[in-house]
């Protein structure tokens, strides 16, 4: 009967494991539920947030998980994805089974200090399940993403690259200066308009980073995890 | 006079091919052998984790179900009773050991979740913001350990793999590896618990 029960396992564990999503991008909506400007909101929201803190946090929402476990199925999936980086292990999966009623934070190794599973179970009974109620899907999976941010977020650095635009920013201000006094300098309309678009765009660099979190803006970003590992950290619930 | 030299280099090749051919398979059991006990480090941390969490979960309910004592009593004392048992690495060979190991962390898992199933009928519990992150942090707990212990058989499997087949076997043979336990499937985990009101 054991053997039976164990076999019968391992055929079902197989025959899902072709199932898990590869995913592609930050926020994976495969319900139709949420417009596609709001999947690309909350995309480029996680986008900006991977960038500046290295923590990749991936939103995934399907119908139903025909009967399977919930903790099984978002760590496989967590895990084959990579989300996270390899040396830190700090991705986090936040998936929802919306016919099921069901979702759950996946916590990677290397956050489990900084949201704990009491904290991933507070943010999913007390952040999403009201709006989901509700039917609010948008309104609560960004309730549950800004909680998740705001637990993660100062965890890790970014990578080198954003390390190093975190700093004071010197050579920005060098080139915004270097263009004023280009503007001044200059008499031609054209020089003026042109360094005045350069201005633009430099500020508008600015105002982006410092927004890191939020879910504005609109934009793509395509989603690649760096090979980070789970260990079953995280809370499930519903609703 | 040449020929016996060409014989002799011949010779020292072979048998310096043969020693380093020998290292490396060595110090691949070596790593093999590390990562079975890292990976048993894992699920000692993970079991131990739980066993902290139980005296916090016990007195949070005492408080409000002042139910069956019966039911504390036989967490308190499968927690008792899995604290009295220290598992070594290197007793991850020995299947009582093992054995012994694993009949005492699942007898305290079944008697937690007859405990956590007990509670479900008082509502006053269920409303408790102290109690649901208790019991969240068990229940990752509990999904910590099997993904803990599914890693770690995964480990052990490609470990006596290697030291069961040729050549890997030989060196083993001669340096002493030997095949280490698995995790059962818990006895009982396709029954669910039975709770008696």
């Amino acid at each position: 009967m054991k053997i039976l029960f164990i076999f019968l396992f391992f055929i079902i564990n197989s025959a899902f494991a072709q199932d898990f999503h590869k995913l592609s991008k930050y926020a994976n909506d495969f319900t139709g539920t949420l417009s596609s400007e709001q999947v690309s909101r909350i995309n480029s929201g996680l986008k900006t947030f991977d960038d500046s803190t290295s923590n990749q946090v991936v939103f995934l929402m399907i119908k139903t998980l025909d009967g399977y476990p919930i903790d099984m199925y978002t760590y496989e999936t967590a895990e084959q994805n990579g989300i996270g980086t390899k040396e830190n292990s700090n991705g986090i999966l936040f998936f929802v089974a919306k016919d099921d009623r069901k979702m759950r934070i996946e916590v990677g190794y290397g956050l489990e200090g900084a949201l704990p599973d009491a904290l991933a179970s507070s943010i999913i009974r007390n952040e999403v399940a009201p709006y989901f109620k509700k039917n609010e899907y948008y309104e609560g999976t960004i309730s549950g993403l800004n909680g998740i941010l705001a637990a993660t977020r100062g965890e890790y650095k970014g990578n080198p690259k954003s390390d190093n635009e975190n700093q004071f920013p010197i050579g920005t201000i060098i080139f915004i200066l270097f263009i004023i006094f280009s503007m001044f300098g200059k008499k031609g309309r054209g020089g003026g308009s042109g360094g005045l678009l350069l201005l633009g765009s430099a500020l508008g660099g600015f105002g982006n980073r410092s927004g890191g979190g939020s879910f504005g803006g609109g934009g793509f970003g395509g989603f690649s995890g760096g090979g980070g590992s789970f260990g079953g950290g995280g809370a499930s619930g519903s609703w | 006079m040449s020929k016996g030299i060409g014989i002799i280099i011949v010779i020292a090749v072979i048998v310096i091919g043969a020693i380093m051919w020998g290292t490396g398979i060595y110090n691949n059991l070596v790593k093999l052998d590390e990562g079975v006990t890292s990976s048993w480090s894992q699920v000692e941390n993970q079991y131990q984790r739980r066993a902290d969490l139980i005296p916090n979960l016990v007195n949070t309910v005492k408080g409000v179900a002042e139910f069956e004592k019966g039911t504390f009593t036989a967490v308190t004392e499968a927690r008792a009773k899995v604290n009295q048992i220290n598992m070594s690495p290197d007793m991850l060979g020995d299947p009582n050991a093992f054995a012994q190991f694993q009949s005492a962390q699942d007898g305290l898992g079944s008697a937690l979740s007859r405990l956590l199933v007990t509670v479900e009928n008082y509502p006053e519990l269920k409303a408790n913001e102290n109690f649901l992150q208790l019991q969240a942090q068990l229940e990752g707990t509990e999904n910590r350990i099997s993904v803990e212990r599914k890693k770690f058989n995964e480990v052990v499997q490609s470990y006596n793999t290697t030291i069961r087949q040729f050549p890997g076997s030989i060196i083993a043979g001669f340096t002493g590896f030997t095949q280490k336990q698995y995790f059962k499937a818990m006895a009982g985990s396709d029954t669910a618990p039975k709770v008696e009101f």
